[in-house]
């Protein structure tokens, strides 16, 4: 397979962010209570997500160590910026629906991780095309939370009515617990199938550093427990 | 007077950061193993988000509104929670060493919390001034506090259940969640 399209495959369906890697699980919870909102909230990000691969990978060589988590977070901030302000200009209706998730995009940790695990070691076409696949495989996983949380919650999709006037939905699937409950389904559907997720970085993995969960996280950890433990003793 | 209780009130009980508006999951989900590692987290939450949300208010009253720069917030409080938490590290690392050793070791993960951000943000778009902001933060990171003491206790007890295979491991804390979250839903009916 050519190594470019290999890079949708990957974000699409081998490493897709969501459901395999469980990273970015604020917004999911957050926005997926509409099929739509599922939609502008995984486009915004995916634009944020190419253009901030390109631009670190343009600069990987000129950007020094020590400061690259920094320097990533400015860049990504700016272009953050960007995106928020387009949108209040030109789609009112998904600024007003996404509200605050728009600009903690910043945080979110699939943009500084693929920084730090693709961009930053690769040149610059090919992770455009990671952050495309990565930023679709984001968007197909909110779409889908949301269209199952807006079929159960409000009997509609993309708007439209789906179940029959006579069924009642179920309004607490598009109250805050039915974002637990759908992500929740859908880790349960994908272990009994036996598709392996990275689900111990969400519940013992990564501690609260979204951001650098991806790589540095990972490799600090062992030290951290260790300390945590003397804490806690 | 009744509106700052109200604030407080209102952050860490009706809108819960956690349960009702999705900020900070990755610790609320990762650190909720032991009671005694996520109260210190809490602890070093409440510390962080308080003097965050001030520093931040005073910035936006201050530096970006006078000078019409409000559409940068993003950029500079990203970088100002950032730096913040280093100093708040550097400066309890030099004189109480006793807070240290117990928030240390988190202090540099909440960096990247996006609860930090989002109470920021939150406030001034609310429009609060320094008190309420200060307030609203403290409320906030009071109810994160809770709500990830919560989940810790709840996670101790299921650990030795037996479970069906499929929903071990982040399934049945993301249901223990949901459960939490439909509790947190009864806050809403508070009147004042």
């Amino acid at each position: 397979m050519n190594k470019y399209v290999e890079r949708l495959y990957n974000g699409l369906i081998k490493e897709n962010p969501t459901l395999v890697l469980m990273l970015g699980m604020c917004p999911t919870l957050a926005v997926s209570t509409r099929a739509f909102n599922g939609i502008g909230m995984g486009l915004s990000t995916t634009a944020v997500l190419i253009l901030s691969n390109l631009v670190i990978s343009l600069l990987r060589k000129a950007i020094p160590d020590e400061v690259r988590l920094p320097a990533y977070i400015v860049i990504v901030a700016s272009l953050v910026t960007v995106t928020e302000l387009l949108i209040e200009a030109y789609l009112p209706s998904v600024y007003e629906a996404l509200g605050i998730y728009i600009p903690l995009i910043v945080v979110n940790c699939i943009i500084l991780g693929r920084a730090e695990a693709f961009a930053n070691k690769n040149k610059p076409l090919l992770s455009v095309m990671d952050g495309i696949g990565m930023g679709l495989g984001f968007t197909v996983a909110l779409t889908l939370a949301g269209l199952v949380r807006e079929v159960l919650g409000n009997g509609t999709a993309f708007g439209l009515r789906v179940l029959p006037k006579s069924v009642e939905p179920m309004g607490i699937f598009v109250q805050p617990p039915g974002a637990f409950l759908v992500i929740a389904l859908f880790i349960i559907i994908m272990n009994a199938i036996g598709i392996k997720t990275r689900q111990k970085n969400l519940v013992d993995g990564c501690d609260g550093c979204c951001a650098k969960c991806m790589s540095s996280c990972q490799k600090a950890l062992p030290v951290q427990e260790k300390k945590a433990e003397e804490v806690t003793e | 007077m009744k509106s700052l209780i109200l604030i407080i009130i209102s952050g860490a009980l009706i809108n819960n950061v956690v349960l009702n508006q999705f900020l900070g999951i990755c610790s609320f989900l990762g650190v909720s193993k032991q009671m005694k590692a996520s109260a210190s987290l809490g602890g070093a939450v409440i510390f962080v988000i308080t003097i965050a949300s001030a520093v931040a208010s005073l910035l936006y009253d201050y530096v970006l509104k006078p000078f019409g720069l409000d559409f940068m917030k993003t950029i500079v409080f990203i970088l100002v929670i950032a730096a913040l938490v280093q100093i708040v590290e550097m400066f309890l690392k030099k004189t109480s060493p006793g807070i240290y050793k117990a928030l240390g070791i988190f202090l540099p993960l909440i960096t990247t919390n996006c609860a930090v951000l989002g109470v920021a943000l939150t406030n001034v778009q609310n429009g609060y001034n320094f008190i309420e902001s200060v307030l609203s933060g403290f409320g906030t990171a009071v109810g994160f506090t809770i709500a990830i003491v919560l989940l810790a206790s709840i996670r101790v007890r299921i650990r030795e259940e037996d479970l069906p295979a499929p929903l071990r491991g982040a399934p049945i804390v993301m249901i223990s969640a949901a459960l939490m979250s439909i509790a947190f839903m009864g806050f809403g009916g508070l009147s004042f």
